[in-house]
């Protein structure tokens, strides 16, 4: 692990506190500890058993598995107000799952059917629910960031009180794109939080031959942007960390970088042979150690919320509801050669209120 | 009608559409304190106020993505680039978030942004600033492309353009800002995707579209009194969507093509038209279609010699002749 540098972000102001206590943590009710632990168990089995369909090929293209690093997707998104927003980049299944997308379309998204959340025309890395303030699922690396910067320019011009959180990987920190979504949101003072996921591999290039500089977040303070590290393994930390930039986006509209340490065991893809830059010990020893599952597994039990009974019940229902999104999946239709061409132009759908004239189309 | 430049058509059109909608927001390099690098804002800041007409960094990746995630939310941004040929290092925002977000949503999220500026050669500043990349535009389904050649055009163009739901890509021309021409008092708008007849005539179409529109109808005038020949001009407007009905009506009348273009020859407008003129007009063709681009290389710095390189009446006036021969 690269050694981390002291954010902007006051951390003696955190001495003698642990995230648990953290006033956003403490004030959640038993059930409130629970739903934050079946949403991550329900990501979990909801990529194990898309892993399945992959390997079966119901699934085409590529599938970026978001397993080990669902406390992050999942205390980001619990902190979500009316109107805070979502934008993330193609590893986005937890994503979509943290903000209440139903697991049957996004299934069956990544089985190409018209039932997807897309209707089988973006796939695995572009699922959107604009009614969920969750903008995507984005294929370019750093590409969604100017767009995230965007919602917030939207939320501020309109006066509203909220903030978007712009989500990428630490492969993205070095896309220029992301440096000018940075100096934007710098200088007008734009709610939005950059949150690096940092699973510590660009694909398979590690941050230390990718990255220069002492940290990721560091980078912040050239645009004079506070910044922030956090462990990702704690789903109370995630929490915590966010809700003070959160706070401070709605409340003062300013952004912040927060580089959130998390771990991926599945390869970048499913297609990577994830055996040429990492060793099996490391992702058995990350397994065993910081399993962001099994850690607030084992709080909750010490805080007596969860028991073993409590526990497997979650973990059944959510392999049956993954099974049941697979099943959705297998028996829906695919989209029709028609629907190629729906949903391309706001004017073709519309055809009613179409002012344009002439050719939108130029097949023969 | 006023007399007013097509620099003044375009201020009075996001003039118009600022009072109109409170979402619409002016954004670019230099466009507000400056007054635009082309002057084209100019007095827009003072009227409307920096939370409407904004300033940004030389960022075009960053802003331009940032306007297409704000219309994301509603936001009706309209942002300049001061010059298209910029739009290479914005290309992944422009051409695949504003492209392909409709589409890669099943239709959830509509992109209603429009991004213009001048795209044209002829003004000696070399290969770097003189794309016009209209066809590299339009070969990405889920945008619109309109290239006005009149002071009238731009601003009915231009009103369409910015209550659009769909992203538009408005490509002007530094060469047309002072030019003058008629333009209707109140509002005036023009439909994307209609072509307009600048001149009627009975033995040669000449298909064009943008400053290219102006050349022809010189070259027109020349080949009626010097050569007895009847040109009618079809000037296209609107790349896409495309008025191709127009288009193979005036061909049907004259039997003959020319197709005159500030693009390089390949894969351009110009070849798109001839296959689909070709196949939908075979019968109607007397001859071959001719097409008149811009000499095909990178665009030469040398002032005498650039304007030999594109399209001028002298060069439409020799592809006429030939195209009727």
């Amino acid at each position: 692990m690269s050694k981390k540098p002291t954010a902007t972000a006051d951390k003696k102001a955190d001495a003698g506190t642990t995230p648990a206590s953290a006033p956003i943590n403490a004030q959640l009710t038993k059930e409130q500890r629970i739903e934050l632990y079946r949403q991550m168990v329900r990501i979990r089995r909801f990529e194990e058993r898309s892993l399945r369909a992959y390997q079966a090929k119901k699934i085409g293209g590529f599938l970026h598995l978001y397993i080990g690093q669902e406390a992050v997707a999942v205390g980001c998104c619990s902190l979500m107000g009316k109107n805070d927003h979502v934008i993330t980049a193609y590893r986005d299944h937890g994503h979509a799952i943290a903000v209440g997308m139903d697991t049957k379309p996004l299934m069956a998204e990544l089985y190409g059917k018209v039932t997807g959340c897309s209707k089988g025309k973006g796939g695995s890395m572009h699922y959107f629910e604009p009614s969920m303030n969750f903008w995507g699922g984005h294929g370019i690396v750093g590409g969604q960031i100017p767009l995230g910067t965007g919602l917030a320019y939207a939320l501020k011009y309109q006066g509203l009180k909220g903030a978007a959180m712009a989500f990428m990987g630490d492969g993205a920190v070095n896309q220029g794109a992301v440096h000018e979504a940075y100096n934007l949101a710098a200088l007008w003072d734009l709610p939005v939080i950059f949150v690096i996921e940092n699973n510590r591999y660009s694909m398979g290039t590690s941050q230390e031959r990718s990255s220069a500089g002492p940290g990721l977040a560091q980078r912040a303070e050239a645009y004079g942007m506070e910044w922030a590290t956090c462990d990702g393994h704690d789903v109370y930390a995630v929490r915590a960390t966010m809700d003070k930039f959160l706070t401070r986006a709605r409340e003062q509209s300013k952004p912040a970088v927060v580089e959130i340490d998390t771990y991926r065991y599945r390869g970048h893809s499913v297609a990577d042979p994830d055996k040429t830059y990492r060793d099996k010990a490391e992702i058995e020893e990350y397994q065993r150690t910081k399993d962001p599952i099994t850690l607030f597994q084992r709080t909750l039990v010490d805080e007596g919320v969860l028991n073993d009974a409590l526990i497997e019940q979650i973990d059944t229902e959510a392999r049956a509801e993954a099974d049941a999104a697979a099943d959705f999946s297998e028996a829906s239709p695919y989209p029709t050669v028609e629907d190629i061409q729906k949903d391309v132009y706001w004017e073709v759908d519309h055809a009613d209120k179409r002012t344009s004239e002439g050719r939108l189309f130029f097949d023969n | 009608m006023p007399l007013i430049t097509y620099r003044e058509a375009i201020r009075h059109a996001l003039a118009e559409e600022l009072e109109r909608d409170a979402n619409v927001v002016v954004m670019g390099e230099e466009v507000a304190q400056f007054n635009g690098a082309y002057k084209v804002t100019e007095g827009l800041l003072a009227r409307f106020g920096p939370k409407r007409i904004v300033d940004t960094p030389i960022s075009e990746a960053g802003f331009i993505g940032m306007g297409i995630g704000a219309s994301m939310l509603g936001i009706r941004p309209v942002m300049e680039l001061m010059f298209w040929s910029f739009y290479s290092v914005a290309f992944d925002q422009i051409l695949n978030n504003a492209a392909n977000v409709r589409y890669m949503s099943g239709g959830k999220i509509n992109c209603p942004i429009v991004v213009r500026g001048p795209a044209n050669g002829g003004t000696n500043v070399g290969a770097t600033h003189s794309h016009t990349p209209e066809n590299v535009l339009a070969n990405h389904p889920g945008v619109k492309v309109v290239v006005p050649a009149t002071a009238a055009d731009a601003k009915g163009l231009l009103k369409s353009a910015i209550r659009d739901n769909d992203p538009v890509f408005f490509l002007e021309n530094t060469l047309l800002y002072g030019e003058k021409g008629e333009v209707p008092e109140g509002e005036h708008v023009v439909p994307l995707g209609k072509a307009d007849v600048k001149r009627e005539g009975t033995d040669l179409t000449i298909v064009t579209y943008g400053r290219s529109v102006l050349h022809s109808l010189k070259a027109a005038e020349v080949l009626e009194k010097e050569h007895d020949l009847s040109v009618e001009i079809v000037d296209l407007r609107s790349i896409r969507p495309l008025d191709i009905d127009t288009v193979l009506k005036s061909v049907a009348k004259t039997h003959r093509v020319l197709i005159v273009e500030e693009q390089k020859p390949f894969a351009s407008v110009g070849s798109q038209l001839s296959d689909m003129i070709q196949r939908m007009a075979f019968d109607e063709l007397d001859g071959p279609i001719h097409r008149l681009s811009t000499v095909d290389a990178p665009a030469i710095y040398s002032p005498p010699v650039e304007t030999e390189q594109l399209p001028n009446p002298q060069r439409v006036l020799k592809a006429a002749l030939a195209a009727v021969k």
